[in-house]
C-alpha cells in the first residue's frame, strides 16, 4: 500500500506546526530547542514523501544534509546553554532580558 | 556512468578558494592544538588564507564556470560578493586583534577559524545555484556566528546574545528548510533553473503549496537579515555580542544573506516576482520606519546601529522590489557600501570599549578633543551612513533610489527620503556628543599601527567611492547583469 | 502480497533466536557471583530508586553532544560503502572524496581530544 502524498504533506504540515507553537509558547530553553528539532523533523519527513512522490533522490540526500546539520546545531546549543546556565543557573527564556532599555 | 561527470578537475579548481579557506582553518587549529602562544600567527594565518583565497577568486572576474553540474555558479554576480565577504573577513580578524583580551575574555585560534568557516558559508551561499547549497551555506556561516556571538563565555551578555542568535537563527532554519522542501514538492528538484523552467512551464504540482514554500523560504531569509517584524534579535545580539564580531555579524552576513535572496528571485522565481511585490512592499516599508523610530530612542551606539542596520535592510529591499539591472546593481553597490561604513563604525567602537564604557553615548562626549583622527573617522562613517554627499553613503541611497523612481515607487522613495532625514537624528547626535559637549574623563583607545592603517582605508574608500563611485558602478553594473 | 513478509519473520525470528542463546549462553558459561548490584536489574547504570531530579555532571552533557557529532558522520559512510564497489572501476576519487571527509573528521576528534575534553576529570 502506498501512502497518498497528501496525508505526507499533512502530517509534516501537523508536526511543524506543533514545532512553531512550541518555539512560542514554552518558556525552557531546552524545551524549545526540542521543538526546533521537531520542525526540522517534519521537513525530513516531507522531504521522504516528496522524493518518493517524483522518485527522485535528492530529497533523501537532502534528508541526510538536514539531520547533520540537526546535529551540529544541538551541539552548539547545548553548548551555548551549558556556558550560560554556568553563569546565570537559569534555562527559563523570561529571564534572559539583560539587554533592555 | 562516466564518474569524470560528476566530479571534474574544472569544478575542484572552481571551489579552490574554499579549499584554500578550510586549509588556512585547520592550519590555525594545529597551530591553537600545538602552539597556544603564538595568536599573531593564527592571525597571520587567517589574513593570508583569506588573501590567497581573494587572489584565486577574483581569476573569475570576467567568466563564468557551471560547476558541479549545475549546483555551483562561479561569475562575476558570485566574484563580487566572495571578494566582500573577504574583505569583511579582513577587517574582522584585525580588529580583533587584542579586543577580546580587553573584554576580559581570549583570543583563541577557533575564532579566527570560525571567521574563516563563515566566510566559506557566506561564498557558498552567493555561489550556489541550488536550495541544498544555499541551505548548506547558510548554515554552516549560521553556526560558525553561533560560536562567535557568544565567544566570551564568562560574559552574561555575550551568552545570552548566543542564546537568543540560535534560538531564532535555527527557528528560521526551520521555515528556510520547510519552503525549500514545499518548493522541491512542487517542482520535483532544488536546481534553480529547472525549477525556472518547471514554473514556465507550468510542471508543478501545486500553485499554493508553491506560494507558501516561497512564501517561508522569504521568511527564513527575512530572519536571516532581519527585516521587520523578523528582526527581533537583532538589537539584542549585536549589543551583547563582542564588538568585533558584531563588525562582521552586520556586514557579511547581511551582504550574503541579501545576495542569496536576490539569487533565489532572479534564478528560481522570475516568473512569480510579480505576485511577491506587494509583500516585499509592505516589508520595505515597514522595516524602514521601524528600525528608524526604534533607533531614535536608543541611548547605547552598538543598539542605536542595530536599529540603524535594520532600517538599512528595508533600503535595500526596496531594490529587491525593483530587480531589474539597475535595481541589483545599486543593491551590490549598496551592500559594498553600507559594509564598509559599518565595519568602520564598529571597529572604531571596538577600539573605544573599555569593560563597561565605551558604548554608550554619553561616553562619547569631549572625544573630538583628545583623538581628533579617530573622532574624524567615527564622524565621517556617520556622514556615510546618513547619505550625506560626497560620502560613499550618499551615491548608494542615490541610485538605490533613483533606480526605485524609475520604476514607478514614487511613494516608497518619498516615505524612504523621510526616513532618511529623520535618521539624521541618531547619527549626528553622536556626532555632536564628540564635538560639542566636553567630558573631564573621555576614553581612550587601543591603537595599533594595524589597526589605525585599516580604519584610515575604510574611511578613504568611504571617501573615494563618494567622489569618485564611477569604475565601483561599472562593476556591480556588470555583476548584475549576469542576471538581469 | 502477505509472503512479502517473510523475509521480515526470517529476520524476526533470527534476531529471537540470537537473544535467547546468548542469553542461555551466558547463563550456562558465566560466573555466578551474587551481591546487591549484581541482583538488581539492569538500568543503564543508574540508581533504581532515588530521586528523578539527579543532578548529571556536565561533563555528561559535553561527552554526549560529542557523541551526537561523530556518530552522526555515519549517515554519509553508510550510502558511500554501499555504492563504493560500483563507482571504484571508475577511479580513485570515490575513495579520496571520503578520505579528505574523513581526514577533516579526524582532525576534528584530535583536537577535541587534545584540547581535554574527552578527559573526565
Amino acid at each position: 500500500m502506498v501512502v497518498p502524498l497528501e496525508h505526507v504533506i499533512i502530517l509534516s504540515g501537523l508536526l511543524f506546526s506543533i514545532g512553531v507553537m512550541g518555539v512560542l509558547f514554552r518558556r525552557n530553553v531546552i524545551i524549545i530547542f526540542m521543538s526546533i528539532e521537531l520542525m526540522l523533523n517534519a521537513v525530513n519527513l516531507a522531504l521522504v514523501g516528496f522524493s518518493r512522490y517524483h522518485n527522485n533522490v535528492d530529497g533523501q540526500v537532502f534528508v541526510f544534509l538536514v539531520m547533520t546539520l540537526a546535529a551540529a546545531e544541538v551541539s552548539v546549543g547545548l553548548a551555548i546553554i551549558v556556558a550560560l546556565f554556568r553563569n546565570r543557573q537559569t534555562v527559563n527564556i523570561n529571564e534572559m532580558n539583560l539587554m533592555k532599555n | 556512468m562516466d564518474l569524470s561527470l560528476y566530479f571534474t578537475r574544472q569544478d575542484l579548481w572552481g571551489i579552490l578558494p574554499e579549499i584554500v579557506l578550510l586549509v588556512g582553518a585547520l592550519i590555525i587549529l594545529s597551530i591553537e592544538l600545538f602552539a597556544r602562544s603564538q595568536r599573531a600567527a593564527m592571525l597571520g594565518v587567517g589574513i593570508l588564507s583569506l588573501v590567497i583565497a581573494g587572489g584565486f577568486a577574483s581569476k573569475n572576474f570576467g567568466s563564468s564556470f557551471i560547476l558541479f553540474q549545475g549546483m555551483v555558479t562561479l561569475n562575476d554576480y558570485s566574484t563580487f560578493f566572495d571578494l566582500l565577504y573577504m574583505t569583511a573577513g579582513i577587517v574582522t580578524m584585525v580588529i580583533s586583534y587584542n579586543y577580546l583580551e580587553r573584554k576580559g575574555g581570549e583570543t583563541r585560534g577557533e575564532y579566527f577559524a570560525l571567521i574563516l568557516f563563515a566566510t566559506m558559508g557566506m561564498m557558498l551561499m552567493t555561489r550556489g545555484n541550488d536550495l541544498v547549497i544555499i541551505f548548506l551555506g547558510m548554515e554552516l556561516l549560521s553556526l560558525s556566528l553561533y560560536v562567535l556571538v557568544g565567544f566570551l563565555r564568562h560574559d552574561v551578555f555575550s551568552n545570552e546574545s548566543a542564546i537568543k542568535y540560535l534560538l531564532l537563527g535555527a527557528f528560521a532554519t526551520g521555515f528556510f528548510l520547510f519552503g525549500a522542501v514545499l518548493v522541491y514538492g512542487t517542482t520535483g528538484t532544488t536546481n534553480f533553473q529547472h525549477i525556472a523552467s518547471a514554473i514556465t512551464n507550468n510542471e508543478i504540482l501545486s500553485d499554493t503549496l508553491l506560494s507558501l514554500g516561497i512564501g517561508l523560504l522569504l521568511v527564513g531569509f527575512a530572519f536571516k537579515v532581519a527585516l521587520v517584524p523578523f528582526h527581533m534579535w537583532s538589537p539584542d545580539v549585536y549589543q551583547g555580542a563582542p564588538t568585533s564580531v558584531t563588525a562582521f555579524l552586520c556586514t557579511a552576513p547581511k551582504a550574503a544573506g541579501f545576495g542569496a535572496l536576490l539569487k533565489v528571485f532572479l534564478v528560481a522565481f522570475p516568473a512569480l516576482h510579480a505576485d511577491w511585490q506587494d509583500l516585499l512592499w509592505a516589508l520595505a516599508l515597514l522595516t524602514m520606519i521601524v528600525g528608524n523610530i526604534s533607533a531614535l530612542v536608543q541611548t547605547n551606539v552598538k543598539r542605536m546601529l542595530a536599529f540603524s542596520s535594520v532600517t538599512h535592510a528595508g533600503y535595500l529591499c526596496i531594490g529587491i522590489l525593483v530587480l531589474n539591472e539597475m535595481g541589483v546593481s545599486a543593491i551590490l553597490f549598496y551592500l559594498l557600501v553600507y559594509s564598509v561604513m559599518n565595519l568602520g563604525a564598529f571597529g572604531i567602537i571596538s577600539l573605544l570599549e573599555k569593560e563597561e564604557k565605551g558604548v554608550n553615548f554619553k561616553d562619547y562626549e569631549g572625544l573630538a578633543s583628545k583623538h581628533p583622527w579617530l573622532s574624524a573617522s567615527l564622524a565621517l562613517f556617520m556622514l556615510s551612513l546618513a547619505g550625506f554627499p560626497p560620502t560613499a553613503g550618499f551615491v548608494a541611497k542615490y541610485t538605490l533610489f533613483s533606480s526605485a523612481i524609475s520604476e514607478g515607487y514614487i511613494w516608497l522613495i518619498i516615505i524612504a527620503i523621510l526616513n532618511t532625514l529623520v535618521s539624521v537624528y541618531y547619527y549626528v547626535r553622536l556626532i555632536v556628543n564628540m564635538y560639542m559637549r566636553t567630558s573631564e574623563e573621555t576614553l581612550v583607545p587601543f591603537l595599533h599601527p594595524l589597526l589605525s592603517v585599516v580604519i584610515f582605508i575604510l574611511a578613504i574608500s568611504i571617501m573615494f567611492f563618494g567622489v569618485l563611485p564611477g569604475w565601483l558602478i561599472d562593476t556591480v553594473t556588470q555583476a548584475a547583469r549576469i542576471y538581469t | 502480497m502477505i509472503s512479502d513478509y517473510i523475509p521480515i519473520l526470517v529476520v524476526f525470528i533470527l534476531a529471537a533466536g540470537f537473544a535467547f542463546a546468548i542469553l542461555a549462553l551466558s547463563h550456562i558459561l558465566g560466573p555466578r557471583v551474587k551481591n546487591s548490584v549484581k541482583l538488581s536489574p539492569y538500568e543503564s547504570g543508574v540508581d533504581l530508586v532515588g530521586k528523578t531530579r539527579v543532578r548529571i555532571s556536565i561533563r555528561y552533557f559535553l561527552i554526549a553532544l560529542l557523541f551526537i557529532i561523530f556518530d552522526i558522520e555515519i549517515v554519509f559512510l553508510f550510502p558511500w560503502a554501499v555504492v563504493f564497489k560500483d563507482f571504484l572501476s571508475f577511479g580513485w576519487t570515490i575513495f579520496i572524496e571520503m578520505a579528505v571527509f574523513l581526514f577533516i573528521l579526524g582532525f576534528g576528534f584530535l583536537y577535541v581530544w587534545k584540547k581535554g575534553a574527552l578527559e573526565w576529570e
